[in-house]
């Protein structure tokens, strides 16, 4: 397997609504920025692949207004992925194992503020039996918090003290959005969003974008002085059919984590996608994750959840920590779908 | 496979209808809206880009070719040249013009970009590139932020533009 790395990660600061600037013009700084950190240009990237979805941005092919943003002169080398940007950058990594390119940029962005992300999210549905009652995202998250609690014993304490937890983390994260120290007493006053998902179990609103670039070989030893290597990376998917999951665990994060080599060494920091607090909990024992590991320093969904562009912050804050020298062992998790149907497993480390 | 009996020649469902219906609060964005903004007061606002000098209309708040943001507000003739046309002949569902109708892209003076754009008060068989062109707006009490306010681009009499002067934007 080819060696590859993560030499550089930008993102926006997160907000519940950007009113004045379109996605273009959100983005535009994120691609600027995550350049020239590492001080190249886009004449030096060899492939160009974003994630992003028309039916947060109520516009079709709304992915190309973006490329407005990149500077496609001379024509680039292109792809887009109508997932999380995780998936793109999976996208990417293929495309450098194949060995005929030693750079790509990666980005995504999602803003959600446009219309009812809760509404948007039933049309990923099965479009005969599901999609047409309408189920909103957070009913079904709750479908799999009760899994969680009935299958683990988990407790609607257990989901306020993740939040808590993440958002206090969120503290140092100068791009979170719900961030400060909750007391889970206090927090389990909150009203229900659907039960047994009160309302700091769920995930903030967010409008944001973020961007990587890998490099592989000595063209990542060049472009960073400690890059953050892909030891591996899969994704696996589950059926659409609800009634077929056992929402309690994860088998596709399982075993995504599995042939991404997770297991072989301890995990200093895990970066989980987990919108919902119950679903962290989901993750952590199908990960089998112990106190060992820093789970989400940056706090996570629940801190700041731009949809499409979740997912690739996992493997931007892991590298990043790698990077800064604070870990050499990382794990990031994204996921797509409701109730975590479809994950991807990223582990990454420091030489 | 084996089947219910009273359910026998019953008729099969060949389609089911499940109307969707989402509804959006979208944004124009800075630039689009500070050249809509113009439209409403008859001016047409283009934006430059600080690197290469280009100037594109309409403007979406960046250089389409690097990348950046573009750095200057400038406002662009409303004359320009016909760089490229088409002949609509075809009816379709919601069209608001009776056919044939021509459809152009101009290039106004001190635009690097065309603007797509009616080309009217002239036979549809003598539109041409290179022809110059200046917009018609429409009655100023209906004037709005919108490219609808500009009705039409005509002709202004000027001999054509030699292709030499728009080449770079056919």
């Amino acid at each position: 397997m080819r060696e590859v790395a993560v030499v550089s990660f930008a993102q926006s600061k997160h907000v519940r609504r950007l009113p004045d600037l379109n996605e273009v013009e959100m983005l535009m700084p994120v691609l600027g920025e995550v350049r020239d950190k590492i001080g190249i240009t886009q004449d030096r990237i060899g492939f160009t692949c974003s994630g992003s979805t028309d039916y947060l941005a109520g516009q079709a092919f709304s992915f190309v207004m973006t490329l407005d943003g990149v500077g496609a002169w001379p024509p680039i080398v292109e792809s887009h992925v109508e997932m999380d940007g995780a998936w793109a950058l999976y996208e990417a990594w293929v495309k450098l194992q194949i060995g005929e390119i030693d750079t790509a940029l990666v980005y995504s962005y999602g803003k959600s503020s446009p219309g009812s992300v809760r509404d948007v999210l039933t049309r990923q549905l099965d479009p005969y039996y599901v999609a047409p009652l309408w189920p909103d995202a957070v009913a079904m998250a709750a479908l799999q918090a009760r899994a969680a609690m009935d299958r683990d014993g988990a407790t609607e304490r257990d989901f306020a003290a993740v939040a808590a937890r993440n958002r206090a983390r969120a503290k140092s994260n100068p791009y979170a959005q719900v961030v400060g120290d909750f007391a889970v007493d206090k927090l389990l006053t909150d009203p229900y969003v659907v039960a047994p998902l009160r309302r700091h179990a769920c995930p903030p609103i967010s409008d944001g974008a973020a961007a990587v670039i890998l490099a592989a070989g000595d063209v990542a030893r060049e472009l960073s002085d400690r890059p953050a290597w892909i030891r591996g990376i899969e994704h696996r998917i589950e059926t659409h059919a609800f009634g077929a999951r056992d929402l309690s665990r994860s088998p596709s994060t399982a075993l995504a984590a599995e042939r991404a080599g997770a297991k072989r060494d301890k995990i200093d920091v895990a970066e989980l996608h987990a919108p919902f607090a119950s679903q962290e909990i989901v993750l952590q024992h199908t990960l089998g994750l112990t106190d060992d590991t820093l789970i989400n320093p940056s706090g996570g969904p629940l801190a700041a959840n731009p949809v499409m562009a979740a997912g690739l912050i996992r493997i931007g804050e892991a590298a990043e920590r790698i990077r800064r020298g604070d870990c050499d062992r990382a794990l990031a998790h994204a996921t797509s779908g409701h109730c975590l149907q479809q994950n991807l497993v990223c582990v990454l480390e420091g030489d | 496979m084996a089947r219910i009996a009273k359910l026998e020649g019953v008729e099969p469902v060949k389609s089911i209808r499940t109307p969707a219906r989402l509804e959006y609060h979208f944004t124009a964005g800075q630039a689009t809206s500070r050249f809509l903004r113009g439209i409403a007061q008859k001016h047409i606002f283009g934006e430059r880009c600080g690197e290469n000098g280009k100037v594109y209309v309409p403007p979406r708040g960046s250089d389409p070719v690097l990348g950046r943001p573009t750095t200057e507000q400038v406002e662009v003739s409303q004359r320009g040249t016909v760089t490229s046309f088409c002949v609509v002949n075809v009816k379709f569902h919601g069209q608001a013009m009776d056919v044939p109708y021509v459809c152009a892209l101009v290039l106004l003076d001190g635009a690097d970009l065309p603007l797509m754009g009616l080309v009217q008060e002239l036979p549809y068989g003598d539109v041409r590139m290179g022809l110059r062109v200046e917009a018609v707006w429409v009655d100023d009490a209906d004037l709005k932020p919108t490219l609808e306010s500009i009705r039409y681009f005509r002709p202004t009499g000027e001999p054509d533009a030699p292709y030499e002067s728009y080449r770079e934007h056919v």
